[in-house]
């Protein structure tokens, strides 16, 4: 079975609206997933159902080949977006009863925090109250909290929020360590540069639709469109027909930037072959489109 | 199970942990105990020595009165306005002029003192010229003090329940009336106090957000039974340790400190009587109208009192009582998202436990009354009331029909607290109407 996670069909009323409507989305082993969409969408939704914090209407899901269960919540770290921690209890105590009720023994939980609290660095914080830490260090802990029982599925749901740069990288880190070792991980944000650096697979949900999967190398092929940057100092002539000069700038006193859209069946050799005979070329590029771009493109065209 | 078990761990260790627990724990019975030594004190053993000059210008009370631990007298045979200069240097605490004439005119006594006069000096000094005018006055009437010694009868009651199968008790009814109203006091706080716990428990979960991490692990109900139980837990080691200590304490007070207080107020009593009636006090003691030994026959009474069943009644309805109204606390608590939004369903879960509460302390006592009677049996207000009926005796189909209802109705009300949990737990923003919450009551997983 290659994919951990496997939502078929599912479809979650609430009493005034639809939550999701006939979603389905496969989750490779392996893989950092980024589950992305505008805020309303039905992530949240689709999460809680995954977690098993709330159920749904229709449809079925698999983790790792069998109909999600009880069993499967040991096999699950969460951190939900809105997160939070019991702020008159120690540090220590906390995380000790969050692994134990994930199904770890009090033994095998100390262990694994003993290791944790060495890599971050924080074993003085081990007797602190969590209301005398700060922000960022508070979403260590919790973030400690999520994986400390060695999930098979991580989800993450805007795991940045609240880290300054350094932090941020610290747990991105973890997060490519944690895939390494064989963890899945669905990650959920709004920001797309975390989703370019970070996300092998991608699903898009809108308006309670999934509206987008696959690989994301395949869909920004898919999203390409066929339109290259150039920089170059003279002056192009349009007259051609394998392409056409959607914008010219002059970038500079003696250099000019165009976008030129490639039309279909022309080799890119051919047109750099005509782009070099008439002026000086300075750089070619191809345009991919940016996560970003896809995100407004395809939310935008269903508001449309 | 595992989980719940979890759960109710944090929950009581957390609050264990907390000083203003122990603080509450030990003050109680401390205040309890302090409060009954106090009441042996006061009674037994006034302040200082004091002094009390007589001026007798009757001349009848010469040698009848003796001093004792508390009080010393003394005769002055100078005019009243000397008397008074002694009082004013302070070289006597009380003077009592007693007129001339206070065989014919009995109100003629007069007590002077420069800080006041203890109600039980002033009740002395009376009660020997009234025994002295008492038998001057019967021997001027030609009674011999051997008949006046027959005729000093004491009527006393005492009160005995028959029960149907002839068993017969003895009661005290002021002894029942106080333990079922502190009873009816004690349930009534404790009920709304550990329910209050759970509530806020369930709101600072909610606010801080962790809610939604722990119900990744656990299922709402296991969150919300946990946390009730190890609420529950905390209040019966409260209770357990009130107990304990009480009795510890009031033991030691009643059995150290006052015996020989008491031994000594008995002497002081009869040294004031007349030398023959002294074999009849030492049987009378327990009867006689004195303030000690009131105490002392209220304090024999409430040992007659079942207090083994008291305590495991008491027991039961809290554990019941306070899971019955601890799940709507917790409901109440996860359809809010802080503690100013509760006030609106304050109210309605107020108004049975007031409702149990002032038909408890009204009531007590009155067997035949029916309020009373189905308030202990209807289960919103029986934990409560049922406990001004206990000390009273009540009937064993009474007490395990109420118990039956109250464990039923406990049962049912967990589990629409628990539907109404899982529910609100997840729903922030806009506070929710009773309406909204009932159809919670039928979502779906």
């Amino acid at each position: 079975m290659n994919n951990i996670l496997e939502v078929h069909n599912v479809v979650k009323h609430y009493s005034q609206h639809t939550a999701l409507n006939d979603v389905s989305i496969n989750i490779p082993k392996g893989v950092i997933f980024g589950l992305l969409g505008p805020n309303g969408a039905g992530k949240t939704s689709l999460i809680r159902i995954i977690n098993q914090i709330t159920g749904f209407d229709e449809g079925y899901v698999l983790f790792d080949g069998q109909k999600l269960s009880q069993k499967h919540i040991k096999e699950i770290g969460y951190l939900p977006e809105e997160r939070g921690l019991y702020k008159k209890m120690k540090v220590g105590e906390q995380l000790l009863y969050l692994a134990q009720l994930k199904g770890l023994s009090e033994k095998q939980a100390l262990e694994k925090l003993k290791e944790w609290f060495t890599k971050f660095d924080i074993k003085t914080w081990w007797t602190k109250n969590v209301e005398d830490l700060s922000k960022g260090m508070q979403q260590k802990i919790q973030f400690v909290a999520t994986v400390l029982h060695e999930p098979q599925l991580i989800i993450l749901d805007e795991p940045f929020s609240g880290f300054d740069p350094i932090n941020a990288d610290l747990i991105k880190n973890e997060i490519l360590e944690l895939k390494e070792k064989g963890s899945t991980i669905i990650f959920s944000t709004h920001r797309m540069e975390s989703v370019e650096e970070l996300c092998d697979h991608i699903a898009l949900i809108n308006k309670s639709e999934k509206v987008l999967d696959g690989p994301k190398s395949e869909i920004k092929e898919r999203f390409k469109t066929n339109t290259y940057n150039i920089k170059y100092s003279g002056d192009l002539l349009t007259n051609s027909p394998d392409f056409e000069i959607i914008n010219t700038e002059q970038i500079e006193d003696n250099f000019s930037s165009s976008t030129i859209k490639l039309n279909t069946g022309t080799p890119v050799n051919q047109l750099i072959r005509q782009i070099i005979d008439q002026v000086e070329l300075r750089s070619f590029g191809e345009n991919i489109p940016t996560m970003n771009d896809i995100f407004k493109m395809v939310v935008n065209e269903s508001i449309d | 199970m595992k989980n719940i078990l979890l759960i109710l761990r944090r929950e009581y260790l957390v609050r264990i942990k907390k000083k203003s627990f122990w603080v509450m724990t030990l003050l109680m019975p401390i205040l309890v105990s302090g409060f009954y030594a106090l009441l042996f004190w006061g009674v037994f053993n006034s302040a200082e020595v004091q002094r009390v000059s007589i001026i007798d210008e009757s001349g009848s009370f010469t040698q009848k009165f003796k001093d004792s631990e508390k009080v010393k007298f003394e005769y002055l045979n100078l005019p009243i306005d000397s008397a008074l200069n002694r009082l004013n240097q302070k070289r006597t605490d009380i003077v009592a002029m007693i007129p001339k004439d206070i065989i014919e005119e009995p109100s003629g006594l007069k007590i002077y003192t420069g800080k006041g006069v203890g109600f039980e000096i002033q009740g002395k000094i009376e009660r020997i010229i009234q025994n002295e005018i008492r038998n001057v006055k019967l021997s001027r009437a030609g009674i011999d003090q051997k008949i006046l010694e027959d005729a000093d009868v004491d009527v006393s009651s005492k009160v005995v329940v028959v029960s149907k199968e002839g068993e017969q008790k003895e009661q005290n009814t002021l002894a029942s009336t106080v333990l079922g109203f502190i009873a009816v006091i004690l349930m009534f706080s404790t009920v709304i106090g550990f329910g209050m716990q759970v509530m806020r428990g369930v709101i600072e979960e909610k606010t801080n957000r962790i809610i939604e991490v722990i119900i990744s692990s656990v299922k709402p109900f296991e969150l919300m039974m946990g946390k009730i139980l190890g609420v529950g837990l905390v209040g019966l080691t409260q209770f357990t340790l009130w107990i304990t200590l009480t009795f510890v304490l009031t033991t030691v007070s009643s059995s150290i400190l006052p015996s020989q207080q008491i031994a000594k107020a008995a002497q002081e009593q009869m040294s004031e009587m007349p030398q023959k009636d002294k074999d009849k006090i030492v049987k009378k003691i327990e009867q006689t109208p004195s303030d000690a030994s009131k105490v002392m026959a209220f304090i024999q009474s409430a040992k007659n009192l079942n207090i083994p069943l008291i305590i495991g009644c008491f027991l039961f309805y809290f554990i019941f009582g306070y899971l019955f109204y601890a799940s709507v606390y917790g409901a109440i608590g996860s359809a809010v998202d802080n503690e100013t939004d509760t006030q609106q369903f304050m109210f309605p879960i107020m108004l049975p436990l007031l409702a149990g509460y002032l038909i408890g302390l009204m009531t007590a006592g009155q067997t035949d009354n029916k309020l009373l009677f189905w308030a202990s049996i209807i289960p919103f207000t029986s934990p409560i009331t049922m406990m001004s009926r206990l000390p009273f005796g009540v009937e064993p189909w009474e007490l395990i029909l109420s118990m039956t209802l109250l464990v039923i109705s406990t049962f049912g009300m967990v589990w629409i607290a628990a539907k109404i949990y899982r529910v609100g737990i997840l729903m922030y923003g806009k506070k929710p109407t009773f309406k909204e919450i009932g159809k919670w009551l039928f979502y779906k997983g």
